[in-house]
C-alpha cells in the first residue's frame, strides 16, 4: 500500500524523476568511468594545456593539459563515494547512539547527549575542518570527518523518536507479553525510527557532497592528482579571468548533483513525512 | 524557563573545556611537525630541537594544555610559529572582518529570503511561487566557493562593476578604531573608504548569504502559508483592510518569528563557515587564517582561531535559544 502510494507520487513528481535520472547518470559515470571517459584523467599533456571546449575536448583542458570532461567523470566517483559513505557513517553511528540514549535513558542518555551537544557546539564545517586537521588529507579521512560531524544530528532525531514512542501502549503491551529489549527495539521501535532518518539522510547526502567539495577546495581533503570536483574548481580559480570554463564545469557538476539530491530529498520527505507536504 | 537558562549556563563551562581540549588535541595529533615545516630539509636535528624547545613543544601534552588554557583565560594566546607575531593581535585584526562579513551575509539572506518566501506564499501555485522556489532550491544547492567565482567572473571580470578581492583598496588609508572597517570609516567620516568597503563587501556577502537565503525563503513561505490560513487574517480581510496591509502588517509580522531564529542560527554558521568564502575573495578574516594556520601547523594560531569561532558559535546559539521565549511567549522550556 505504502509502496504503491510512494510509486504513484514519484511518477506524478516531475522534479523528483528528473533528479533521480540525473543521479542515475552520475552513478553510471562513477561505476563505468574507465569505459565512458574519453581520456586518462591523470596523464598530463602540456602541449594541450588550457584549451577551450572543442570537438576533441568537449569541456576543454586544464593547466596540465588534462581533459576536463574525463576528470569530471572520474570526479563523480569521489563525490558519490564520499557523500554516501559519510552519510552512512553519520546515519549508522548516530542512530545507534540516539536509540541507545533514548531507550536506555538516565545516565546513558545524559552522557551520550552531552557528548552530542559538544559536537554540535562546533559549526558543522568547522568541526569537519578540525577533524581533517587531526586525520590529515585523504579520501577515507574525508568520509570520517564529514560522517562524524553529521553524527549528532542523526543521534538527536533517533533519540527524540524513541522517547516519543517507547511508552506507547503497543510497546508496553509487547513488554508485558514478555518481549525482551532486543525484540522491542527490532520489531517495535526501529521501524518507527527509520522513516524520519531516511528523510534526514537524503538531506544530509546533499550537504555531505557540498562539504566534501568545500574541504577539497580548501586543500584539506583529497590530494592531487586524484580528480575531484571541489579541487578542480580550486585549481581553476586562478583562470577565472581568462579561462572561465575551467572552474565553470566542475562547479556546475556539483550544483546539478546536489540539486538532484535535494529534489529527490524533497520527494522522500513528502512521502515519509506528509505533514510537511506542499509547505516547503 | 529559569531552570533552562540555569542549566544551559551551568553546562557552558563544560562545553568550553571540551571545545578547548578537542581543538588542542586535534592539532597536536595532526600529521606533520611544525618545526620541520619551518626549517624544511636544511635543518639539523639540533636546530629542530631548539625550535621545539622555543615553542614549548618538548613539554608534556598536559603541560602544554595547561599553558594554553592559562593563556586563553588571561588573553595571552602566545606567538604564532610563523612571522613571530602575537596571536591575539592577528585575531584582533581578523575577527572584525569575519563578523562584518557575517553580518552583511545575514542581512543579504534576510532580505532576499524573506522577500522571496513571502512573494511565493502570497502567489501560491502561480509562476512567481514556482520561480521563487526554484531560485531557493538553486541557492541551497550551489557550493558557495563556485558561486563566488561565478560572481567574480560576472561582476568583476565581465561587467567590471565590483572588485575581485580584499576588504578595501590598498591605496586607501584608514585609522582603525574598532577594527570594523565600515564602522571606522563612518566614525572617521571617510566616505571614500566606506564606499570602497561596501563595494568589496557586496560579492562575498551575496555569496555567503545565498545558501541561507534559500533556507530562509523556504521557511518564510512555509510559515506564511500557515499564517495566511489563520482566523485573524480572515478577520482582517473581513474588516475591509487592503490586501497589502493584511499580508505585510498582519501576516508577515507573525510569520517572520520562526525565521528570525533561523537567521540567528545562520549567523553562527556564517562565522564557522566563513573559511570557504574568505578563501575565494582573499577576505582577511579569521576563517582563512584558520585554514592557512592548519596547513602550516601553526598550533597557537589554530587553537586560538578555532576556539574563538566555536565559543562565539556556542554563545550565539545560546542567545538564539533564549530569544525564542522572548519572541514567542507561547514557547515554554522545561
Amino acid at each position: 500500500m505504502m509502496r504503491s502510494r510512494a510509486l504513484r507520487s514519484f511518477v506524478q513528481n516531475g522534479p523528483a524523476m528528473v533528479g533521480t535520472a540525473v543521479l542515475l547518470v552520475c552513478l553510471a559515470c562513477a561505476l563505468f568511468a574507465p569505459l565512458i571517459s574519453p581520456y586518462d584523467p591523470i596523464v598530463q599533456n602540456t602541449a594541450n594545456r588550457l584549451m577551450g571546449p572543442s570537438a576533441a575536448h568537449w569541456l576543454g583542458t586544464d593547466d596540465f593539459g588534462r581533459d576536463i570532461l574525463s576528470r569530471i567523470i572520474y570526479g563523480s566517483r569521489t563525490s558519490m563515494l564520499v557523500g554516501v559513505a559519510a552519510t552512512s557513517i553519520g546515519l549508522i553511528l548516530g542512530t545507534l547512539l540516539g536509540v541507545m540514549a533514548g531507550f536506555v535513558g538516565k545516565k546513558t542518555d545524559q552522557v551520550i547527549m552531552r557528548g552530542m551537544d559538544i559536537l554540535l557546539s562546533f559549526p558543522y564545517i568547522l568541526l569537519a575542518i578540525v577533524i581533517m586537521a587531526l586525520l590529515g588529507p585523504g579520501i577515507s579521512n574525508l568520509m570520517i570527518a564529514i560522517g562524524v560531524s553529521r553524527l549528532p544530528i542523526f543521534a538527536r532525531v533517533a533519540r527524540s523518536i524513541v522517547l516519543a514512542i517507547k511508552h506507547n501502549e503497543y510497546v508496553d503491551a509487547a513488554r508485558t507479553l514478555g518481549a525482551r529489549d532486543c525484540r522491542l527495539l527490532a520489531r517495535h521501535i526501529l521501524p518507527n525510527v527509520v522513516p524520519p532518518l531516511i528523510v534526514q539522510g537524503t538531506a544530509s547526502l546533499a550537504e555531505a557532497v557540498v562539504t566534501a567539495a568545500s574541504l577539497n577546495f580548501l586543500g584539506l581533503g583529497i590530494q592531487p592528482p586524484t580528480p575531484d570536483w571541489g579541487a578542480m574548481v580550486s585549481d581553476g580559480r586562478r583562470y577565472v579571468f581568462d579561462k572561465f570554463f575551467i572552474p565553470l564545469f566542475p562547479g556546475l557538476a556539483i550544483t546539478v548533483v546536489v540539486l538532484s539530491m535535494n529534489l529527490v530529498g524533497d520527494w522522500v520527505r513528502d512521502v515519509l513525512d506528509p505533514r510537511q507536504r506542499q509547505e516547503i | 524557563m529559569r531552570k533552562f537558562i540555569f542549566e544551559r549556563l551551568l553546562f557552558l563551562p563544560v562545553v568550553l573545556f571540551c571545545i578547548s581540549l578537542i581543538v588542542f588535541l586535534a592539532i597536536r595529533f595532526a600529521p606533520g611537525d611544525p618545526a620541520e615545516m619551518t626549517m624544511q630539509q636544511f635543518a639539523t636535528e639540533a636546530e629542530l630541537a631548539r625550535l621545539r624547545n622555543e615553542w614549548g613543544l618538548d613539554k608534556s601534552l598536559l603541560a602544554q594544555y595547561i599553558d594554553f588554557v592559562k593563556g586563553a583565560i588571561t588573553g595571552d594566546l602566545g606567538r604564532s610559529f610563523f612571522g613571530n607575531v602575537q596571536v591575539i593581535d592577528q585575531i584582533k585584526e581578523r575577527f572584525p572582518a569575519t563578523i562584518e562579513l557575517a553580518i552583511a551575509s545575514t542581512v543579504v539572506s534576510a532580505c532576499l529570503g524573506v522577500l522571496a518566501g513571502a512573494l511565493a506564499a502570497v502567489h501560491r501555485g502561480r509562476w512567481l511561487d514556482h520561480l521563487s522556489r526554484i531560485i531557493a532550491l538553486f541557492g541551497i544547492s550551489m557550493p558557495v566557493f563556485w558561486l563566488g567565482l561565478m560572481l567574480i567572473a560576472l561582476f568583476s571580470v565581465y561587467l567590471g562593476l565590483l572588485p575581485v578581492s580584499g576588504r578595501y583598496e590598498t591605496r586607501l588609508v584608514l585609522d582603525p578604531v574598532t577594527g570594523f572597517l565600515l564602522l571606522d570609516s563612518l566614525i572617521n567620516r571617510d566616505w571614500i573608504v566606506f564606499q570602497s568597503g561596501v563595494r568589496h563587501l557586496l560579492l562575498p556577502a551575496l555569496t555567503m548569504g545565498s545558501y541561507a537565503a534559500g533556507i530562509v525563503a523556504r521557511f518564510t513561505r512555509s510559515s506564511m502559508l500557515e499564517v495566511l490560513g489563520q482566523d485573524y487574517v480572515r478577520t482582517a480581510r473581513a474588516k475591509g483592510l487592503s490586501e497589502r496591509v493584511v499580508v505585510y502588517v498582519h501576516a508577515l509580522r507573525n510569520a517572520i518569528l520562526p525565521v528570525v531564529t533561523i537567521l540567528g542560527l545562520q549567523f553562527g554558521s556564517f562565522l564557522g563557515g566563513a573559511a570557504v568564502t574568505e578563501t575565494v575573495f582573499a577576505w582577511p578574516g579569521i576563517g582563512k587564517l584558520l585554514v592557512d594556520s592548519i596547513l602550516l601547523r601553526d598550533y597557537p594560531q589554530v587553537q586560538a582561531s578555532a576556539l574563538l569561532l566555536a565559543v562565539t558559535y556556542v554563545l550565539i546559539n545560546l542567545l538564539v535559544d533564549l530569544s525564542y521565549a522572548l519572541i514567542d511567549p507561547r514557547i515554554k522550556y522545561s
